[in-house]
């Protein structure tokens, strides 16, 4: 799971999240994220964001109040998580059991050349959910703490926090439907079932 | 409400704050998304002590969007409440609606619209409805109290019937605006 830079490869980090997942859904961040939940299996109960910067988070964090039952994750970015870095506020205060979020920290914008995000600069993001109240975080660097990482994302006494440092080398491009409709109509049916689409 | 605060909210004998709540529960509306203003003040307390609706006080208004987005995606309908200056918070968010054909209804109340006394609200206020419009939300003014529930009403039912973003904006000539005595 280490890639030769020393950290976790981010693909292998992502499939061994996602591995028997069950009926967990996933909102994946704009970039590489996106990229890396298809790479490994694309599934109606991924929602694979193509936009709206920021938005990740907070996605969850709607999904997991109206599905109290259902384990959330929400896998992104150090840039998309920097974004929207309010939402740690907002979701810390609503206190939802079933949402976890994920940071795949590489340190850079990937999708952009690479350049700097603030946590190259040392912006400790656990800290900050930490500050907000996340009542359970993890800061993860090495392969045999993943399952730990793994056991606390199903554990369900959430908000739960964590960053991952993962190496900043970019992977094959593996794209998602480019369609949010289809993306969204999937995820509606797949939770839902068939009368998803005839809800009034 | 503070008689030295700046924002205004509706008169007490207002009767257009519970008929949105109204409306909201006959709509099904199960999570309310908000920044706090004065003139939504009364329909915010209302919501609060309703157990079947989730009020999520956001940091800046483009969670809302987001918010809603999660919301439909779990099968549940959720409106944004916010004044005009979030609007502007909210641009590149409001594309989700667009991607996803996503159902997004907003309730604006507005400042720095009409009789305003800060400045700082003139700009975003006048540019709220150009602002909406331009990222494709159809949106409606309502300018007498009267003309508040039946145009809120439409916004929610354009919004889930239509899958796009829509709003209501509420103007300031209803809620008033305050003086400070330099009137």
């Amino acid at each position: 799971m280490l890639a030769e830079s020393g950290k976790l490869d981010r693909r292998e980090l992502t499939r061994a999240l996602l591995e028997d997942r069950g009926e967990m859904v996933v909102i994946a961040g704009l970039g590489a994220p996106a990229w890396d939940i298809t790479a490994v299996g694309d599934h109606p109960l991924n929602l694979p964001l193509w936009g709206g910067m920021g938005a990740a988070a907070m996605i969850g964090l709607g999904l997991a109040l109206a599905q109290p039952n259902r384990r959330v994750l929400v896998l992104t970015g150090d840039g998309e998580m920097l974004m929207g870095i309010g939402a740690l506020a907002t979701i810390a205060v609503k206190k939802p059991r079933n949402l976890s979020i994920v940071v795949q920290d590489n340190e850079h914008y990937g999708e952009t050349g690479m350049q700097e995000t603030a946590t190259k600069h040392g912006v400790d993001l656990v800290a900050m959910a930490k500050g907000a109240g996340f009542p359970q975080t993890m800061f993860v660097t090495k392969p045999g703490e993943v399952p730990a990482l793994k056991a606390a994302i199903h554990a369900g006494n959430g908000p739960f926090f964590a960053v991952a440092k993962i190496d900043a080398t970019s992977k094959k491009l593996v794209l998602p439907p480019r369609d949010g409709a289809i993306i969204q109509a999937r995820m509606r049916e797949a939770i839902l079932g068939p009368e998803a689409h005839h809800q009034l | 409400m503070d008689a030295d605060a700046i924002d205004k909210a509706p008169d007490a004998a207002a009767a257009w704050p519970d008929q949105i709540y109204g409306l909201l529960k006959k709509h099904d509306i199960r999570q309310v998304a908000l920044v706090p203003d004065a003139g939504h003040s009364r329909l915010i307390k209302r919501c609060l002590a309703d157990n079947e609706i989730q009020v999520t006080t956001l940091t800046t208004e483009e969670e809302g969007i987001a918010l809603m987005q999660g919301a439909w995606l779990g099968g549940q309908k959720a409106v944004l409440l916010m004044q005009s200056s979030g609007v502007g918070n909210c641009i590149n968010m409001l594309s989700l609606s667009h991607i996803h054909r996503c159902p997004m209804p907003m309730l604006v109340t507005m400042r720095g619209d009409f009789g305003e006394f800060n400045p700082a609200q003139i700009p975003m206020g006048n540019a709220t409805q150009a602002v909406l419009e331009a990222m494709g939300t159809l949106v409606k003014r309502a300018d007498t109290p009267e003309d508040i529930a039946p145009t809120v009403d439409a916004t929610i039912r354009l919004a889930f019937n239509t899958f796009r973003p829509t709003a209501t904006l509420i103007g300031q000539r209803v809620i008033g605006a305050k003086t400070f005595g330099k009137d």
